[in-house]
């Protein structure tokens, strides 16, 4: 636990560090890839469901509708591959690539943590915390709207795709269970998309908070996914 | 009539009888081949079994129904279909189409499931009412769940004809009042062929029927427990419409140019992308036309709970959790707006507060780095 922990480790002011080595390589490629995938998927998903007015033309040579479901389908497999990778880089990365997957319920300092950057986001503390990875409300959040509905994403997605592969297909023979869960496959669509907006709504949250905390905390946010490090603009050790 | 039973004589025995010439009998065979997908040869197999098994005992009883799919089946569209294949599967029962009534008909039950017993198919047409010990549809002076299970106990299998009989249908959509139950659910100890569709499709119908008969096995099912010959492929994977729906090119109102063009009727709504049925391939009244032919979107009657997922002209079906009139794109686009509003608001809060006095501290910050 300790091990975990240690992702955490919230940075206490007596603490005389300037900048730590955070996001390795794979961390920070799969991070911006998976953003562009997730733009890509996102905006070709609400295409799909909502599509384009009618384009003219003989469909002998237009495609429009097949282009954007050609992208959706190829996103979404280079989706899955990424989060693959992902988690296969949480394993053998170091402790900040498994941070996402495991929240210290346990820990009472985290819950504390957590208590603490609530009450920073409402204005209610004067000073945040400095944390070396995730802080625990940012942990939070990445997890319930942003993975779960990934996963979610995922298996409906493969679930309709099966749809589409038909009854012999790979898709089918691992993602076939889907149907028994959705009743109608209709439903499948309906979770899909409104795992969509989930997304959609972390992603905005997600960009706010890192620019507003780059400018107000006390540490680096968007440039540490770029270089890797997290630099602490301050040190006030107990000696100053 | 040597044995005293009709029913120990061969199916084409019976159709001779009637008069119906070897021609048509060969056609139906062909026809019904065709559409089960048996392949070259197929039709052959199929008139060897006619001619030398003794015909199929059916049962066909009715639930809670709208009697579409008696009214679907009878009109099979090969000529003579429906005189071959009432007289094929023998109706010993059916209380719609027979022409004994009262004790007299309800005494052929009896005399089916004893002189026959794990050797008839008993077809169910609608679905039972669990509600009050099944006091929503009496049959006979008895709840309808009597007659289904004491039926089913010694059939070879169970058909469930129609989606009421597969899924429950209409009288099973939200909030259910009688508790309408589909029959794989009610009947655990046979197996069940769902046929869904609001009605089926005759031939898919005949063809199920035909299917048992030939090859004295039941269908290869799907997971919805749907003979996947018939119900293995999408409406959408079919549709003749489909270029237009790859083109990008939807009826935006039925009244408009596309709609007269036969585009895709995937933005009103069109089910195709989500239902397995035969309509594209098979068709309606002998292949004439299909829903979408006919330029109506599929409401996706052949699938489970279609009633629950409207509304039917609309692509993004309702999310009745969330109010009546809401879908996933109303609540998301909700969610952002609501979210944009704060997230606005709360960014020129921080911004105030920093004007306000954060700027001295910073400076401290900076100087203490020029320190360090």
């Amino acid at each position: 636990m300790a091990r975990f922990d240690h992702a955490y480790r919230e940075i206490g002011d007596h603490e005389n560090i300037r900048q730590i080595y955070v996001y390795e390589a794979p961390m920070r490629l799969w991070h911006w890839l998976n953003a562009a995938v997730v733009v890509a998927l996102v905006a070709t998903g609400y295409l799909i469901g909502t599509p384009l007015p009618s384009y003219t033309g003989d469909p002998s040579t237009v495609y429009v509708m097949g282009w954007i479901r050609f992208v959706h389908l190829a996103a979404g497999y280079l989706f899955a591959v990424l989060w693959v990778m992902r988690i296969w880089w949480a394993v053998v990365g170091n402790n900040f690539a498994r941070q996402l997957f495991i929240p210290p319920i346990w820990s009472k300092r985290w819950i504390d943590g957590l208590r603490y950057q609530i009450a920073w986001n409402l204005f209610l503390v004067k000073e945040p915390r400095r944390y070396s990875g995730l802080n625990p409300l940012a942990h939070i959040a990445m997890l319930t709207i942003y993975l779960v509905p990934s996963v979610v994403l995922l298996v409906t997605g493969f679930g309709m795709l099966a749809e589409v592969a038909g009854h012999d297909s790979w898709q089918y023979h691992m993602f076939g269970w889907m149907r028994d869960f959705a009743v109608n496959t209709m439903d499948l669509h309906t979770i899909h998309r409104a795992s969509m907006w989930l997304v959609a709504l972390f992603v905005m949250v997600h960009i706010y908070t890192a620019v507003r905390e780059d400018i107000v905390s006390r540490q680096s946010m968007v440039s540490t996914m770029l270089s890797g490090y997290r630099l602490f603009k301050d040190r006030r050790g107990p000696d100053e | 009539m040597k044995n005293g039973m009709s029913t120990k004589k061969t199916f084409y025995e019976v159709i001779t009888e009637q008069g119906i010439p070897r021609r048509e009998f060969l056609k139906f065979c062909a026809v019904t081949a065709v559409t089960m997908g048996l392949g070259p040869g197929g039709h052959e197999v199929l008139a060897k079994a006619l001619e030398t098994k003794p015909r199929l005992p059916v049962l066909w009883i009715h639930g809670l129904e709208c009697t579409c799919c008696s009214e679907s089946f009878i009109r099979a569209s090969h000529p003579l279909a429906k005189d071959i294949i009432l007289s094929m599967i023998s109706l010993d029962y059916d209380d719609t189409l027979m022409a004994a009534s009262g004790f007299q008909a309800e005494a052929i039950l009896e005399e089916i499931t004893t002189n026959y017993k794990g050797n008839y198919i008993l077809a169910v047409e609608g679905n039972a009412p669990l509600l009050d010990d099944g006091m929503a549809c009496i049959v006979g002076g008895r709840p309808f769940t009597d007659q289904l299970l004491e039926t089913a106990r010694h059939a070879k299998a169970v058909i469930a004809w129609g989606t009421c009989a597969s899924f429950g249908c209409v009288q099973a959509a939200k909030p259910n009042p009688t508790k309408a139950t589909p029959v794989s659910k009610f009947v655990k100890d046979k197996p069940v062929i769902n046929v869904p569709g609001c009605p089926p499709i005759a031939e898919v119908m005949a063809g199920v029927l035909s299917y048992i008969l030939t090859f004295d096995r039941l269908p290869e099912l799907d997971r919805q427990g749907r003979p996947k010959m018939f119900y293995g492929q999408r409406i959408h994977d079919k549709c003749y419409r489909r270029a237009h729906f790859d083109a990008g090119q939807f009826v935006e109102a039925w009244d408009d140019d596309g709609a007269r063009q036969g585009w895709c009727l995937y933005k009103l709504g069109c089910r195709g992308p989500t239902t397995y049925n035969a309509c594209t391939t098979i068709g309606w009244n002998d292949g004439v036309s299909s829903p979408i032919k006919s330029g109506h979107g599929c409401i996706g009657c052949s699938e489970d709970g279609f009633w629950d997922r409207g509304p039917f002209y609309e692509r993004v079906p309702d999310m009745a959790q969330f109010g009546i009139e809401a879908n996933a794109d109303k609540i998301g686009l909700g969610a952002m707006a609501g979210l944009g509003a704060a997230m606005a608001a709360h960014a020129g809060v921080t911004a105030t507060r920093r004007a306000l006095g954060g700027r001295d501290k910073d400076k401290e910050t900076e100087d203490q780095d020029g320190q360090g």
